[in-house]
């Protein structure tokens, strides 16, 4: 393989794309979202056909009709919404669609023999074939994509996003396991959002900004990370988090969870969050975070302890109450949990709150719009109509949406689950600057992120959770990444 | 591509076609359905020209669509929500029994014929709530617990009935349910109001926005702070209402009460929701559509008659009718921005 060359004549998506990946080497594709990263690779994987341009495959030209076609070629994609089926075993999700048959029966025996192969080859050896795929975590459902992809003679495959759903300990296997695929020539797209991966694992890196490239085939050793951002972002970023200003000592405490527990996933958790100020929990993925917020919220039904706003008790396991006590959750999930895609942006927005927009339980449509586009303007969400589809926005705007919500809500604590999650690195300052300046403004406001260095940026206190249990609260000025760290693995071997 | 962030909005130029996106749109979908019954119009005045294309042919028409309609627009709310409600047929069947029954009619001997009608009404709304209740609250699925209803509905009502066709002996409900308005049947007022109630509680109304949201992703409702079980109740309630609404106009048409009241219904009310439109799926519908579904086949009905065909012929027409127009509908709804 001589490597992939692609160019676009004037499309909207894509805008002039060079992208060239050798064999055996971890290409890294780099973009905001809406960059084009995405078109890209479903041309490259026969989704998409491109308008002009060319693709080289091993030096020669070559058209991509369809998915079959990449696939013959020896292109394999792993999607960023993993696509196996979870009804089928192992096996039979890798051998979907090319299963080993004689004379229409598979031959099963065949089948699990190689896939047992192939995921001794990536590490997972002790995973049997005949495991239901809707049994495995989401790290394992990536290993059988993997395999998958490598059950055809592949020699390129396209990685989108696949840390994502993943926590430390499976980064490291999945990072492991690319290692080996390029030791035996096959080459990988790697795309993502995290710079740390790049530089741990990336060899080369093409950047792509509105569609064009903006840099291509940088050397991963050799270019700073200013650099690189510099090439997303056509501008330098830095000091991302916003300044705190600290909390006054007679802010009042708006939220006050006491001995919060829901069995089996967190035990006697409690804290107080004053007006003003930003609390943050951090902890590995798994380590009932989520739950946390979820049950302080009354999506989940606390086995016991507290909550209470303003000195009033919350009834469990009730989320209409929460709201209407003035808590906001911005889900993990943004997409399945928070918003309605069909529907405009100023209907997700008003979702909450007909009291404001609404008597008598009729709608009056145009106050919807209205406050939907106050909101819109202060939160400078984009685009700026808010007629338009929920689901067409990027990530960072659809957390302003929910944001929006709540504060068209008159929400006083906001509950913000991964706030940043795909939400691109020149957007993410500004989500931080918004979550700071609601702060500013009074609010009380919970942030959970797998980030730590996010939770530490952004927040005045820093919860340090482990194996749902509370390990420490401290001024998040007075830890640091490796601090957290250190206490969540003491924490948990105790 | 999953998103666009600022560029100024131009990038859709490079849709397929001005034409396909038209009629993507609410509009495109009803103008679907527009061309749909004209065709059928069309095919009426022309193989039957002298009794299909006149006022009172246009006016049984409508009076034949008026049940069904009615009880479509109670089930448009259900499948918008993502939810089925297979038990109307029956509950209709149910309350037609209950609000002829002998003890009924004795108690309306002395008071009022309006007694039967709230007897009716009662009966579809309970049994609505005994739906949604079940579906809500014992999180059976919709179609498990209202096919639970269809059968024991009409059980019941057959055991209410005795096998015995319960004939109206008031005179002034006969009259009441038989009387014409400039013109027009009182059931087809009664179809026009509920739709026009419909419609407004669909669009106009915190109800019909929190019904659309259920539908179209019930857990970022929940966490918006809807309350998702108790609204789908009272999803199911109103379905049973309109059953109920339609028991009082089929005793009405018939002036007598039956367990075989309804039969089927169900199947004739989904499909005019879906061929309206109303996605199975949940999250997108309108009442227009439906109101559109339920003219199609009852004007498609109409015209097998004026030409003497079976009934047989007719259900064929019918199945390949509820196909063409699901597979439009695939066609054209793709979802956009997922």
């Amino acid at each position: 393989m001589r490597g992939v060359t692609k160019s676009f004549g004037p499309v909207a998506a894509l805008r002039g794309v060079d992208l060239e990946v050798l064999p055996g080497e971890v290409h890294c594709l780099l973009g905001q979202n809406g960059a084009g990263k995405s078109t890209l690779i479903k041309v490259l994987a026969g989704v998409h056909a491109p308008d002009a341009g060319e693709t080289l495959w091993r030096g020669e030209p070559v058209a991509i009709p369809s998915p079959q076609a990449a696939i013959d070629l020896g292109i394999a994609t792993m999607h960023q919404e993993l696509d196996v089926i979870d009804g089928l075993t192992i096996a039979e999700n890798i051998f979907l669609g090319h299963e080993l048959e004689r004379a229409g029966v598979t031959r099963r025996a065949e089948q699990a023999a190689t896939t047992r192969e192939l995921l001794a080859r990536l590490g997972h050896g002790s995973l049997s074939p005949h495991t239901e795929v809707g049994s495995l975590s989401a790290a394992e459902k990536q290993i059988v994509s993997m395999a998958r992809a490598l059950s055809h003679d592949t020699r390129l495959i396209i990685m989108d996003e696949p840390s994502a759903v993943l926590d430390t300990e499976e980064v490291a296997n999945l990072f492991r396991v690319i290692g080996e695929l390029t030791a035996q020539g096959i080459a990988v797209i790697y795309i993502t959002h995290r710079l740390e991966e790049i530089r741990r694992i990336g060899d080369r890196i093409t950047v792509l900004k509105d569609g064009a490239s903006t840099a291509s085939g940088l050397d991963v050793a050799t270019t700073p990370t200013d650099e690189l951002i510099r090439h997303m972002t056509g501008r330098a970023v830095t000091n991302v988090f916003p300044t705190r200003p600290g909390v006054p000592a007679d802010a009042s405490v708006l939220l006050d969870v006491d001995g919060l527990s829901l069995d089996g996933v967190f035990h006697d958790v409690s804290f107080r969050v004053r007006a003003g100020e930003i609390l943050g929990l951090a902890g590995l993925v798994g380590s009932g975070r989520s739950e946390i917020l979820e049950t302080v919220y009354g999506a989940r039904r606390a086995t016991s302890g507290t909550v209470s706003v303003d000195g009033r008790r919350l009834p469990r396991g009730s989320v209409a109450a929460a709201v209407d006590a003035g808590l906001g959750l911005s889900p993990e999930e943004r997409k399945s949990q928070g918003l309605i895609l069909d529907e405009p942006i100023y209907r997700n927005v008003t979702l909450s709150s007909f009291a404001a927009t609404a008597r008598g339980g009729i709608l009056d449509e145009a106050a919807e719009r209205r406050v939907a586009d106050e909101q819109i303007a202060a939160l400078e969400l984009r685009p700026a109509d808010s007629s338009r589809a929920a689901g067409t926005l990027s990530g960072g705007n659809q957390q302003k949406i929910l944001l929006a919500r709540w504060l068209v809500h008159g929400a006083r604590i906001l509950l913000l689950d991964e706030p940043t999650r795909g939400v691109d690195v020149g957007a993410r300052a500004e989500i931080y600057a918004l979550i700071r300046r609601l702060a500013d403004a009074g609010h009380a406001i919970v942030v959970v992120s797998s980030e730590i260095e996010e939770v530490l940026g952004l927040a005045d206190t820093v919860l340090v959770i482990g194996d749902g249990r509370l390990l420490s609260s401290v001024d998040s000025s007075e830890i640091d990444e490796h601090g957290v760290l250190d206490l969540v693995m003491k924490g948990t071997a105790a | 591509m999953s998103t666009q962030t600022s560029a100024p909005p131009t990038p859709r130029a490079s849709r397929p076609s001005a034409v396909n996106r038209i009629l993507s749109g609410p509009v495109g979908r009803n103008l679907g359905l527009v061309v749909a019954l004209l065709l059928i119009v069309v095919v009426g005045i022309a193989t039957a020209p002298d009794t299909f294309a006149n006022l009172n042919n246009a006016l049984t028409i409508l009076r034949q669509a008026s049940v069904i309609g009615v009880i479509a627009v109670g089930m448009t709310f259900v499948i918008i929500s993502s939810g089925i409600d297979l038990s109307v047929g029956s509950v209709m069947g149910l309350a037609s029994v209950a609000a002829t029954i002998a003890a009924v009619q004795d108690v309306v001997e002395q008071s009022h014929w309006l007694v039967m009608v709230v007897i009716a009404l009662a009966t579809g709304l309970v049994a609505g709530l005994i739906n949604g209740i079940v579906v809500a609250y014992g999180r059976v699925a919709a179609f498990m617990a209202t096919l639970a209803m269809m059968v024991g509905a009409r059980g019941l009502a057959e055991v209410l009935a005795a096998n015995r066709t319960l004939v109206i002996s008031d005179p002034g409900f006969k009259r009441a349910l038989n009387v014409d308005l400039l013109g027009v049947d009182v059931l087809i007022w009664i179809f026009a109001i509920v739709a026009l109630a419909g419609w407004f509680i669909l669009n106009r109304t915190t109800f019909g926005r929190r019904t659309v949201a259920i539908g179209g992703n019930p857990e970022a409702a929940r966490l918006s702070g809807i309350r998702v079980k108790r609204h789908t109740m009272w999803l199911y309630a109103l379905s049973g209402l309109c059953a109920g609404i339609a028991a009082v106009m089929m005793l009405g048409r018939t002036t007598a009460g039956t367990s075989t009241h309804g039969l089927l219904y169900e199947l004739d009310a989904i499909a005019a929701v879906v061929v309206g439109g109303t996605l199975l799926a949940g999250g997108r519908g309108t009442m227009t559509g439906t109101v559109f579904g339920v003219l199609i086949f009852a004007t498609l009905g109409n015209v097998f008659v004026q030409n003497n065909l079976s009934s047989s012929v007719q259900a064929i027409a019918k199945g390949v009718i509820i196909v063409i127009a699901v597979l439009l509908q695939q066609r054209f709804a793709a979802k956009p921005g997922r």
